[in-house]
């Protein structure tokens, strides 16, 4: 199983996100941590696992936390279950809260990976995000963790922002490729509700990129990195020299994980209530009142809700149809014993109609996406789930 | 608390005589409200009223008539209060606007009324006060009413002064040779100028100013001195108890419990429980169960005398059965029936679904009793492929689609989907062939489907309405310019006093049904009103407008259209379907054509790029709803071609502009 520890705080609110995140004066770092560390072996308990493949630190912005922080927690889950020794941990960092000294205590700790939220290479895309670092300090934080995670050091850009042309994208791609170890992530700015951009752009106060600038700058992005040598291998992922990101793998596949930490979300089968289902759980979103019920019941899981095996089925097809894999024969046995997917797929119906566009290919690996159907997966998901909710 | 609380529904429990009751709780229809009210109503019941102590001579049977917002049901909470019909209380608000509908918007839409008893002079009088709806819409209502009347009380706005519906009004009760009380209500406003009124008055309607009373009906001043009028100017009614009875039913309601509830005037005889009565419509036999009076509730009485206005109830289980207009008489006593009523004729069709077809069902039987209580609303089966089976209504004017719309809404909890208003186009038919398809040269064309070609007909006629405009004169400019663009022709234009002007066009009633009003109003800022009669029919270059998706015809979406105005609605209908079409994973062409020629196009591109960036932990719960409801939305989507239109992108077109 994976483990997906959250780091709540930030030190600003970023322009664009709407994650379950927190600013606030003083942090009772010693608390969290605690509770991090409580939760993580409650879950594990209740889980049952044997063994945890990867553990990723997300947040807010988990590079705020101390490494001790961090170092307890992989500690609790070792004392715990199997860890090897090889374990992917990665640590989400931002550039101006990873100092060189930082980043080598983190590693010390036991973080194997880092993926740090570089954004844009550009002050004024910066400035537009409301991010805290400069051009400049991405560079230097990029270039230290890459001599402390050589192979190991991914970096997130965003693209699609207000103003952006074709151009500035591309040339920002271009210095991040340069800058760039073996893993980029690349997201078009999604408007979410709450958020300042969204604010603004429905507010008619920034202009918003057309459909089709975004698809520009999308197929322009892949050539780039695929000229590059990096493998397309999911929705907005590349990686060369196989340096997948082990922990996102997992979850686009649809396997276990474990989720600790405010507002975490995790899906996995309680085996140690004697429960056989797989469930959705949602942990308390308020750090403090979080922490509360971590201390007076081992856990801050809020919701949980039992998914049935169509609905889980659904989740396997949406996350997998990301991956350049998609969903192999093997794996979809594995989700669903009795039904195939050439019995959900291979009859006449859309998938069918679907394919002869050329948008998806059913052959002996499994269902998957092309590389001109991938960039319309969602108008496609509706109608596999049509076909599929008719099983 | 306020009488105007939106409560649904409790109008209609409210046909029993507690109006005390009823104007202090605002949630009569709960249960124990119920039962509070029908306790009062066995009490009452037991020592009828009698009626006799009202002859002739003391009988007054009147209307009150105004503009929109002019004060009429205030007027008339007052005269309630005054003549002790209800409890003196702040809480009077529109008594006899019973309907949410006409609480909510200041309107009256059903005519209500009340019986008042009043002592002047020494002498006892019955005032029948019979509400009468503002809006011409309405104005087959108000002709109703008036005809159960002999004068009218005529309000106007000390501050607004003469608007188009006063000069409608005005005309209706002068048609129907009716005595006129000129009232000029609101003089406790700041910027009343009742003079200026009265001038107005004088110069329009021939009355000398000194005719006119001076009140403010929210404040109660002057408000007797109406009544006196009453009294003094409007004649009792010309006839005698000694006759034989003749009763014309005006107005009918329906009610769960009770059957038909007929509203009558007595012109003759009188009636009580058990004699045995006849329709002059039907020829059907009834007995009589109840007669009474309504304070504006029913109230029981041992019987009604020549002269009076009351209800009755007499077991007719269908609202049919009480035709509006008809007479009723003693059981082999027949007598000349009275005149009776034109039949209410539908201006304006628009098609009605419901949001879900599963509720079909339910809104069949919700339309069924909305139109037992208003029978001037035309009902037709109807089916569309995109919107599913449902109705092609015909309705008096616009605020009456409006109003029946929102009725529907608040009365039965029913959510539907208007089309567009269209017009009752004629053709007159050259085609042997269609001439003998419909027994006749001329056939009317509700649906666009039944659009006859060009070529078998001689001629195209579209319904006009002669509207009336009052305006300060400051908006003249703007306003001939919305009429002239609405393909109106002047007939008349005159200053009513310094400011305001009386405008009347002929305007083809289709120019005037979606968003005419609307826009007059935002032109003048509010000022000026608007008001039209049915002008008949004139010839039309009229043709038939198709809109193509990919090439596909829009069954629902074809239309009647002027030529003149074909490459604009073209357009316009054109982009506001692409507008509502979810961009797809091909191009979608959208066009409007008249016959083979394509007059409009817009192309809708191809999706690219439709996938979001980020799927994480986080989202995915949240993200999957959103997969399985549109998932769920697929098999409520209408195919036209390869072209998937969402359901709500045709409620999107078809609605009225004014919804968007």
């Amino acid at each position: 199983s994976a483990l997906c520890p959250q780091w709540p705080y930030c030190r600003k609110h970023c322009s664009y996100c709407s994650f379950n995140k927190y600013v606030v004066p003083a942090v009772d770092e010693v608390a969290m941590g605690a509770c991090l560390v409580q939760e993580t072996r409650t879950l594990l308990r209740l889980s049952q696992v044997q063994s945890v493949t990867s553990i990723f630190f997300g947040g807010g912005t988990p590079s705020l936390a101390s490494p001790r922080t961090i170092a307890a927690v992989l500690e609790a889950v070792a004392g715990a279950v199997h860890l090897p020794a090889r374990t992917e941990v990665t640590l989400e960092a931002n550039p101006s809260s990873a100092g060189t000294r930082r980043l080598a205590d983190f590693k010390a700790a036991g973080v194997n990976r880092l993926s740090i939220g570089v954004q844009s290479l550009s002050d004024a895309e910066l400035r537009l995000l409301g991010r805290e670092h400069t051009a400049a300090e991405v560079r230097s934080t990029v270039e230290e963790a890459r001599g402390l995670f050589p192979g190991k050091t991914s970096l997130d850009l965003i693209f699609g922002l207000s103003g952006q042309n074709q151009e500035a994208w591309t040339q920002g791609l271009e210095a991040a490729l340069a800058l760039s170890d073996d893993h980029i992530s690349l997201y078009q700015l999604t408007l979410e509700r709450g958020t300042l951009v969204a604010a603004q752009v429905w507010g008619g106060v920034l202009p918003a990129p057309t459909q089709d600038l975004l698809a520009e700058m999308y197929q322009a992005a892949r050539a780039v990195l695929v000229a590059a040598g990096f493998r397309h291998y999911e929705v907005s992922n590349f990686a060369r020299k196989g340096a997948l990101s082990t922990h996102n793998l997992s979850y686009w596949r649809a396997e276990q994980y474990i989720a600790v930490g405010p507002g975490a979300h995790g899906r996995f089968v309680p085996q140690g209530e004697g429960s056989c289902c797989w469930e959705a759980r949602v942990q308390t979103l308020e750090p403090d009142a979080w922490m509360q019920e971590v201390q007076s019941r081992g856990h801050g899981t809020r919701r949980r809700v039992v998914l049935r095996p169509l609905e889980q089925l659904e989740e396997v097809l949406v996350l997998g149809l990301r991956t350049d894999e998609g969903i192999t024969h093997t794996r979809s046995q594995h989700a669903s014993p009795h039904l195939s997917l050439e019995a959900v797929f291979g009859a006449l119906g859309e998938t069918k109609a679907l394919q002869q566009q050329g948008w998806l290919v059913l052959d002996s690996n499994g269902l998957c996406c092309t590389s001109e159907g991938l960039a319309l997966l969602d108008s496609l998901l509706p109608d596999l789930l049509c076909q599929l909710q008719r099983c | 608390m306020s009488l105007a609380g939106r409560t649904a529904t409790w109008w209609v429990r409210l046909r029993s005589p507690c109006p005390a009751f009823s104007s202090l709780c605002v949630a009569s229809w709960l249960p124990a409200g119920l039962a509070a009210c029908e306790r009062l109503y066995s009490s009452r019941s037991k020592d009828k009223l009698d009626m006799s102590v009202y002859p002739v001579e003391s009988i007054r049977n009147f209307s009150i008539i105004a503009h929109v917002d002019h004060g009429k049901s205030t007027l008339a909470d007052r005269l309630l209060e005054i003549t002790g019909t209800i409890a003196k209380t702040t809480q009077n608000k529109q008594v006899l606007d019973k309907l949410q509908v006409e609480r909510e918007r200041g309107i009256t839409v059903k005519a209500q009324s009340a019986s008042l008893f009043y002592k002047h002079e020494g002498v006892n009088y019955l005032l029948n006060l019979i509400d009468t709806p503002g809006h011409v819409d309405f104005s087959y209502e108000v002709s109703r009413s008036l005809s159960a009347c002999q004068g009218v009380i005529l309000v106007v706005d000390a501050n607004e002064g003469i608007q188009a519906q006063t000069v409608a009004n005005f005309y209706l009760a002068f048609e129907a040779q009716l005595a006129i009380i000129p009232v000029i209500n609101k003089i406790d406003l700041k910027n009343a100028d009742p003079e200026r009124v009265e001038k107005q008055i004088e110069k329009l309607f021939d009355i000398p100013t000194d005719e006119c009373v001076r009140i403010s009906a929210k404040q109660g001043t002057n408000v007797e001195k109406v009544l006196q009028k009453v009294i003094e100017k409007i004649p009792p009614p010309q006839c005698n108890t000694g006759d034989p009875l003749k009763a014309l039913v005006f107005d009918s309601t329906f009610d769960h419990y009770r059957g038909v509830i007929a509203n009558i005037a007595l012109f003759g005889g009188e009636i009580q429980k058990g004699h045995k009565i006849v329709s002059a419509h039907t020829k059907k036999r009834y007995e009589v169960n109840e007669v009474g009076i309504l304070t504006p509730n029913e109230q029981p009485t041992q019987k009604l005398y020549a002269g009076q206005v009351g209800y009755l109830i007499a077991g007719m289980k269908e609202v049919t059965e009480a035709q509006i207009g008809d007479t009723l008489f003693l059981y082999k006593q027949p007598v000349e029936p009275l005149p009776g009523f034109k039949s209410a004729k539908p201006m304006v069709f628009a098609g009605m679904y419901p949001v879900d077809q599963t509720e079909y069902n339910n809104l069949k039987s919700a339309l069924e009793r909305l139109t037992l209580n208003d029978s001037s609303v035309t009902v037709h089966r109807d089916s569309s492929l995109a919107l599913g089976a449902g109705w092609r209504l015909g309705f008096l004017g616009l605020l009456h689609m409006e109003v029946f719309n929102q009725r529907l809404e608040q009365e039965y909890n029913m959510s539907v989907i208007l089309t567009a208003p269209t017009v009752p186009y004629k053709a007159i038919l050259s085609s042997a062939k269609l001439i003998k398809e419909y027994g006749q040269t001329e056939m009317t064309i509700i649906n666009p489907a039944q659009f006859p070609d060009k070529l078998s007909v001689s001629e195209y006629l579209e319904p006009t309405v002669l509207g009336t405009i009052v305006t300060p004169h400051e908006y003249i400019g703007k306003i001939i310019t919305l009429c002239q663009d609405r393909r109106a022709v002047q007939k008349d234009m005159l200053y009513i006093d310094e400011h305001r002007v009386m405008l009347k066009y002929l305007f083809p009633l289709n120019e005037i049904v979606v968003d005419f009003y609307d826009a007059l109003k935002s032109l003048s800022s509010g000022y000026a009103s608007f008001d039209y009669e049915d002008a008949g029919y004139q010839a039309a270059d009229l043709v038939k407008m198709d809109i193509l998706v990919n090439g596909n015809p829009v069954e629902e979406l074809a239309t009647i259209i002027h030529n003149d105005k074909a490459y604009a609605t073209g357009k316009f209908l054109c982009e506001r379907l692409k507008d509502a079409i979810p961009r797809q994973l091909f191009e979608i062409a959208i066009q409007a054509a008249v016959g083979k020629k394509i007059i409009a196009r817009e192309t809708l591109k191809a999706y690219r790029k439709n996938v979001v960036a980020k799927c994480y932990g986080g989202d995915i719960t949240r993200r999957m709803k959103l997969l399985r409801r549109q998932a769920e939305g697929k098999k409520l989507m209408r195919k036209i071609g390869n072209v998937e239109v969402p359901k709500d992108a045709f409620i999107r077109v078809l609605k009225r502009q004014t919804d968007k």
